[in-house]
């Protein structure tokens, strides 16, 4: 069937709900109002209060509260409104659901899954158009997955359901409704931890996920149709990374441009590059191009296009790490 | 005795004017003619700009906008109710309390069509820049009282919430620190029944929101909204209470949010439209405008004089906020007070 990216992830949680019951929603106006992006529109109806909880008004009670509920056998799939509002939850992220497991020595886990709504580029308020990868990927223990197509969200989502360690969701605000495409009715999972090649090439590696995936597809095109062969990664799983694709494919072509909206000083671009380097140095032909949001806070909506990476700084990236 | 109470407390609720214009006289505020005057006009002009705000918004011409219809009796009547020397924090539902403060209208355009420079706002108005998260102005606003204890200065803040705010940690911090620091600070809470589609009782069990001061040490009360008879009363005598030296107070203000959270929001999915009738009857502006009537200022060429002023002000804010000319590069020039050499190269590359 088709459906966009919020379809995917709303008929995701309808399925994991009916067939599992200790699967339970929680989050600012994500029942009767189905959420503000309608991400969870209908939950409500079908399953009620008790497993659909519209919280209070507190993102650390809500992380704090699943937390809780994960450790003593719920399934809880929690939702920040906005990404840019999790700070005060993230004490209870890596204070407490990153470190329950190694602090009892596995006799405890929190098998809890937040759903992050992330990215920029819809002229949202300030803090609504958050990129924060960094600072869950940085700390371990906590999974980080970030879906760039509906049928990728779909099967991500269900993985990080069954998953037994924390999950941190980003969905890429910008691509809940910007395409359709075909998603599988049935109950499927896409492995947490393994990349996706969107596309084979030969010239020029180019690794991306959620938003900018979308973003640098169209850069992609561009750039075959300047004779540019691009080998387009998309990575899917932040944290645990597929180290051994980007290695693979980096050898093949010996140049790459990594793509993220996030800042650059410690964006994941930064260890992407280390990571070459350490192992690849001898394979490369040019230096590794990074194309990132600017270490400036996010601007007002206004002025926002001059901060996120569009197809054409994309395309500029990677004409000269082809050109080099 | 095995059992003892060891607190008792109570919660008043104070209405000055009720819904059909009848005045409790022992409570009514003594306010110059010239001030009522001044809050009418205020009153119409926030209802003025919000609609106009939510038309601009429609036509693309102004970014996500949260309107704040039905809730003019707060952010007016407290604003006539502290001095020039109390700072206010308001919330990003009150931007009108700006330009009451003295800064130009078009400002307040500027915030809701994406641009920093509408809080470029001079430390002289005493008003504290409106943020976006929730409930961060309660902290903010208790040590910004501690301040102002410190230097010597008569002053009290005045912060403002919505009932959402009550439930993030932060509400409760700076309820904590203002007991125990004893700040000037005055909590004034708008209940208006929703913190977007939650209705207030899933967003707390109290009966009220103002018996939680109790529990922090200082006192809470609860007042009706939607007269700004009352809540000039309440402020006035709490701030003024604040100011010289006394504890803290928590006020919360019954009323209604008569449109969307924002204009991204539809309210048509969690309440009734009888709901919403029912406080269109409560409509702050024209309780006040019968009390007007009586006072001998409010009459039909009175009312048509301040429509045509208010509309007038909107339009030349909007005239002023459209021309404004914004420098992009001024994204990367206020990350600290002198731009890094590294910033000085992002820009470059941002802007070639």
């Amino acid at each position: 069937m088709k459906m966009h990216m919020a379809q995917a992830i709303n008929t995701c949680l309808f399925q994991e709900m009916e067939r599992d019951e200790s699967v339970i929603v929680m989050g600012e106006d994500v029942g009767i109002d189905g959420g503000v992006f309608r991400v969870t529109e209908g939950l409500y109806k079908k399953f009620g209060r008790p497993r659909v909880i519209d919280s209070p008004l507190s993102e650390a009670g809500i992380v704090g509260t699943a937390v809780g509920m994960a450790a003593l056998g719920l399934k809880p799939v929690a939702e920040m409104q906005f990404q840019g509002f999790v700070y005060n939850a993230y004490h209870h992220l890596v204070q407490h659901a990153a470190r329950l497991r190694n602090r009892t020595r596995g006799m405890f886990n929190v098998p809890l899954v937040l759903r992050l709504p992330y990215s920029g580029g819809i002229h949202a308020l300030e803090h609504h158009g958050e990129s924060l990868e960094t600072i869950f990927i940085h700390f371990p223990g906590m999974k980080v997955v970030c879906p760039s197509s509906p049928y990728e969200a779909k099967g991500l989502l269900a993985a990080s359901i069954s998953d037994e360690d924390t999950v941190l969701y980003f969905e890429p605000k910008r691509l809940y409704r910007a395409f359709k495409e075909d998603v599988p009715e049935e109950r499927y999972e896409i492995e947490i931890g393994k990349a996706h090649k969107v596309k084979e090439g030969n010239d020029v590696t180019l690794i991306s996920w959620g938003a900018m995936t979308y973003v640098s597809k169209g850069a992609v095109e561009d750039a075959e149709k300047e004779g540019i062969s691009v080998e387009h990664i998309d990575l899917r799983s932040l944290a645990p990374c597929d180290w051994d694709s980007i290695h693979e494919s980096v050898r093949k072509t010996g140049r790459c441009v990594v793509v993220h909206e996030a800042k650059k000083t410690l964006g994941f671009a930064a260890e992407i590059s280390a990571r070459i380097t350490e192992k690849d140095l001898l394979s490369l032909e040019a230096p590794i191009k990074r194309v990132t949001g600017w270490d400036i806070i996010i601007p007002y909506p206004k002025f926002e296009e001059y901060y996120y990476p569009d197809q054409k700084r994309i395309l500029k990236a990677i004409i000269e790490t082809a050109r080099f | 005795m095995p059992v003892k109470r060891v607190f008792e407390g109570s919660v008043d609720y104070v209405q000055v004017m009720d819904k059909d214009g009848k005045v409790d006289k022992s409570l009514e505020p003594k306010i110059p003619n010239e001030t009522l005057d001044r809050m009418y006009r205020l009153m119409v002009q926030q209802r003025t700009w919000d609609r106009k705000c939510l038309a601009l918004q429609r036509t693309g011409r102004m970014y996500t906008y949260a309107p704040c219809e039905g809730q003019e009796a707060i952010s007016v009547g407290a604003s006539q109710a502290v001095s020039n020397n109390d700072w206010i924090f308001p919330t990003y539902r009150e931007s009108f309390m700006y330009h009451i403060r003295g800064a130009p209208l078009y400002m307040m355009n500027l915030i809701w069509m994406g641009l920093e420079e509408g809080l470029k706002l001079d430390k002289k108005y005493r008003a504290f820049p409106l943020a976006i998260p929730i409930a961060t102005q309660h902290p903010h606003a208790v040590g910004g009282a501690y301040a102002l204890k410190l230097k010597g200065e008569k002053a009290a803040t005045v912060v403002f919430g919505g009932d959402g705010s009550t439930s993030e940690g932060e509400f409760h911090d700076a309820m904590n620190f203002a007991g125990v620091l004893q700040t000037p600070t005055v909590f004034v809470i708008s209940n208006n029944q929703y913190a977007i589609s939650v209705p207030v009782k899933w967003q707390t069990a109290s009966e009220t929101i103002a018996q939680k001061a109790l529990a922090y040490g200082f006192k809470g009360i609860q007042a009706d909204g939607n007269d700004i008879l009352t809540v000039y009363k309440v402020v006035k005598d709490a701030v003024d209470s604040a100011r010289e030296g006394k504890v803290p107070v928590l006020i919360e203000f019954i009323t209604y949010r008569m449109g969307a959270h924002t204009t991204a929001d539809d309210p048509t999915k969690y309440r009734s439209d009888d709901e919403v009738e029912y406080w269109r009857e409560r409509d702050p502006i024209t309780r006040f405008q019968g009390y007007l009537k009586e006072k001998g200022i409010w009459n039909e060429d009175y009312e048509k004089e301040v429509q045509e002023e208010a509309k007038k002000l909107v339009e030349e804010a909007v005239q002023k906020a459209e021309d404004y000319k914004a420098d992009p590069k001024d994204m990367f020039r206020y990350t600290f007070a002198h731009m890094t050499k590294d910033l000085e190269e992002q820009m470059k590359e941002a802007f070639e």
